[in-house]
Order: C-alpha cells, then sequence, then structure tokens
C-alpha cells in the first residue's frame, strides 16, 4: 500500500538545539506506527511536525497528499488540518464548552454541518469512546481517561484520514490508561491510520504494525513487534531493558 | 434631617449616577473589547495604537478627561451637554482600563488552546472568538467586577461638570440646608448600596473560578 505519512530527511532545530536529523519514516494507509523513545529523543517533535505545529527546517514530510517543507504556507496547514486529527497529552478540552459542545464545535465551524447533523454525529463518536452519556457534561467534571476520550471523539467527529496521538496515556493512572488504549485498539481494528508517541511498550508491541525507535533525534530502529524481543542496537537493548 | 423633596432629588441623582455607570460598563466594555483584541492582534499597527490609547487614557486623570471632554470638546465645535461630555469621558477611561484587564485574560488562556482549536482546522478568528476570548473573558471575570466598582464611584467626578448625579446633587443640597453629615452619610449609603452587589458578585466569581481551575 502507498505510504499516506512519508518523512524524508526531516530536521527541525530549536536555536541551537537540533531536535530531529535527519529522520525518514513512512506510514502505509490503514496502519499503527509507534514512535518510542527517551524523553527529548525527538519523538514528539516529529510528530508534531506531522501535522505542521513545529516547522521543519529542511527536508520533506507528505501526509495525505499535503506536501510540507520549511515555508509552508497558513492555507496549506488549514487543509492539511481537515485530514489530520491530533490528541495531545494534557487533552486540551475547551473548558467552557460541554462534552458536546466540545465535539460540535469544528463540524458546525468547519464543516458547516447543520445542528441536528452535528448532534447525532457527536452522540455516535461518543458512543464509539463510551461516553454517550456524558454528552451535556463539562470537561472538568470527568476523570481524565474520559477526558481524553472526549477528545479523541472530538478529533473522530473531523472523520479525518490520519490520527496522530502525542503521549495520551502519560497523565493517567494505570486503570484510566487501559479505558484510553482500548479506545485507540478498537480505532485500530476500524482501520484508522494511526501514528501514536508513547511509552506504553506492551501496547505498541499488541498494537502496532510498525515500530519507530528514535534516539537523539534520529531514526535508530524500525521494524515490526518483534523488534522489541531482539533490539539490534545497544541503545534500543537499554531503553527495552528497563521497561519490559 | 432631610426633607421628603431632598430624598427624592438624591433618588434622581442617584439614577443619573446608575446610569453613567451603565453606559460605561456597555459602551466602554465594547470599545474596551476592541482595545484588547487590537493590543493583542499580530498586526504591529493595531498593537502600537492600543497601546498608545491605553498608555494615554491611564496616564491622564478622569477628571481632566471630564473637564477636555465638556469644555475642550466644545472650543473644537462639539457642544455637549454635560451628561454626554460626562459619558464620553466615562467611556474612554473605562474601555483603556478593561481593554488592558481583558488583554490579561486573553494572554492567560494557554497556547495549548490555540493548538487545540488550531488542529481542529478552524479558522483564525474562529479559533479567537469561539475558543479563546470567551476563556479570557472568563478569566477575567473577578477584575473586571472590580473595575465596575470603580467606574461606579468615578461617575461622581462628573459633578465637576455640572451633571446633576448623586455627589453634585448632594453638594446642592447641603449649600442649601448646611447639613452635611446627615446628607453626605446618606450619598455614601447611596453608592455602597450600588457598589456593593458588584463587590460581592466579584468575590462570588473569583471563588467559582478557582473551584473549576482547582
Amino acid at each position: 500500500m502507498s505510504p499516506i505519512v512519508k518523512l524524508n530527511n526531516v530536521s527541525k532545530s530549536f536555536g541551537s538545539l537540533h531536535v530531529l536529523q535527519g529522520v525518514s519514516f513512512d506510514v502505509a494507509a490503514g496502519s499503527v506506527v509507534a514512535i518510542i523513545g527517551r524523553s527529548g529523543s525527538g519523538k514528539s517533535t516529529a510528530l508534531r511536525c506531522i501535522n505542521g505545529l513545529e516547522k521543519i527546517n529542511s527536508g520533506e514530510i507528505t501526509v495525505c497528499n499535503h506536501h510540507l517543507h520549511h515555508d509552508v504556507t497558513r492555507a496549506q496547514l488549514r487543509a492539511l488540518h481537515l485530514d489530520v486529527g491530533i490528541v495531545f497529552q494534557s487533552y486540551n478540552l475547551f473548558p467552557h464548552l460541554t462534552v458536546g459542545q466540545n465535539i460540535m464545535l469544528a463540524p458546525r465551524w468547519v464543516r458547516k454541518q447543520s445542528k441536528s447533523e452535528a448532534h447525532e454525529h457527536a452522540a455516535e463518536v461518543l458512543r464509539k469512546v463510551g461516553l454517550a452519556e456524558k454528552f451535556d457534561a463539562y470537561p472538568e467534571q470527568l476523570s481524565g481517561g474520559q477526558q481524553q476520550r472526549v477528545a479523541i471523539a472530538r478529533s473522530l467527529a473531523m472523520e479525518p484520514k490520519l490520527m496522530l496521538f502525542d503521549e495520551v496515556t502519560s497523565a493517567l493512572d494505570p486503570e484510566l490508561t487501559g479505558e484510553v488504549l482500548k479506545v485507540m485498539e478498537s480505532l485500530a481494528r476500524d482501520g484508522m491510520t494511526m501514528v501514536l508517541v508513547t511509552h506504553e511498550m506492551a501496547f505498541a508491541k499488541g498494537v502496532a504494525d510498525k515500530i519507530v525507535f528514535m534516539h537523539q533525534g534520529r531514526v535508530w530502529e524500525e521494524g515490526g513487534g518483534e523488534m522489541l524481543s531482539a533490539p539490534q542496537t545497544p541503545e534500543l537493548r537499554q531503553f527495552v531493558g528497563n521497561g519490559l | 434631617m432631610l426633607t421628603t423633596f431632598q430624598m427624592q432629588a438624591l433618588l434622581t441623582a442617584a439614577v443619573w449616577t446608575a446610569g453613567l455607570s451603565l453606559i460605561a460598563f456597555v459602551l466602554g466594555g465594547a470599545v474596551g473589547l476592541l482595545i484588547a483584541v487590537m493590543r493583542v492582534s499580530a498586526n504591529r499597527v493595531l498593537r502600537g495604537i492600543a497601546f498608545t490609547y491605553i498608555q494615554i487614557v491611564q496616564g491622564t486623570p478622569l477628571l481632566v478627561m471630564m473637564m477636555l471632554a465638556f469644555f475642550g470638546l466644545s472650543i473644537l465645535g462639539f457642544d455637549l451637554t454635560p451628561f454626554a461630555a460626562a459619558s464620553f469621558a466615562m467611556v474612554i477611561y473605562s474601555s483603556a482600563y478593561f481593554g488592558e484587564i481583558w488583554r490579561g485574560g486573553i494572554l492567560a488562556v494557554p497556547k495549548t488552546q490555540w493548538e487545540a482549536a488550531e488542529c481542529l482546522a478552524l479558522h483564525p478568528v474562529q479559533r479567537f472568538w469561539l475558543v479563546i476570548i470567551p476563556q479570557g473573558l472568563r478569566i477575567s471575570t473577578p477584575p473586571t467586577v472590580g473595575f465596575m466598582v470603580q467606574i461606579v464611584k468615578n461617575t461622581s467626578l462628573a459633578s465637576v461638570i455640572g451633571v446633576a448625579e448623586l455627589t453634585y446633587t448632594s453638594k446642592l443640597i447641603n449649600n442649601s440646608t448646611f447639613q452635611p453629615f446627615i446628607i453626605f452619610s446618606v450619598v455614601a449609603v447611596l453608592y455602597f448600596c450600588m457598589c456593593y452587589p458588584l463587590a460581592w458578585w466579584s468575590r462570588k466569581l473569583e471563588d467559582k473560578l478557582n473551584v473549576a481551575h482547582r
């Protein structure tokens, strides 16, 4: 299958700090790719570059036929965001809106759906993440795990072709982590293309079709789930040695 | 003691004070929102204009603005009634402060909220009005209401240009009755009755916001 995301020799620096140094990898349509690595290895930055939250310095990224390079325009980014959803570590729900309003906001204003259409659609994605009864609750009334599931539903309501997950369970306890991972697993089963930055090694191994191990701003090793059991480099061996 | 007629005069004057305050709240709020938006805009010229406006207004006594609006503008050919001139000065004054208070609130909205809105493909204008402004205004509600109390009290300065509001009327009555203690006590109570509910509301909102932010 042709790749839906293609990073080609991508570099990014913040001042004198070179966060990404020639990163290349592909994501096949319908697949799940997990990016793992130490804090500071550049994995979150790589993910943020994929949907244009960070501008790259050199190289090229192709996402759903959108081409990102160092001088991408605002209009291009907006077109990209119509196709790509992202879920953040800190949920980033809109605290002044109810769960339902959070989900309906973009479909109504961006996709120009009618109120009833957006309402129906929002209820449907909420059901998908198991929170149908929370439609009128405010984010602050929900647990972290529930908020994160709402954030996933909010992204889903825009019917993205690709979903990005940036350490979405890092702020949650094991029980809440489990409920979020379950939702992500069901999305993967439905054939959603997903790229996730994660510290959940077991999840990466079980669900991801491909794992990308990043180290010092480079792709150090990539492969299937078996890669974690038989690391080729000392860096990955040390990394998983502490985890599994 | 005060006669019924004098009491009625004070109550009527209190209505003018309330009216002047309301004009400052509503029109000053509208202009203030515009100033706040200009102040955080990406456009340097707009930012500069708003900054200069705020600096000039905050650096000028309201009393002087009242005089300028009434005597100054009439020299320029705008013959305003005292009430219109006072309203004009109050709107200028309150808009600068509202603008500065709300700018702070808007900037206090976490950057991640902008990002989340951007990633949902909301247009920059939609991000601002649907996501950032409502939160920014909410954050600034307590200082906003606190400033509304200042507005009510500062309408007393309109007495210098002859607006028959509470302070002006009380001076008139005192000039004929020479009972300053009674008259000004009554006036103080009337001001308090207008300000206290605002102060109470402000405290209430502060508690509520603290709970929400934990």
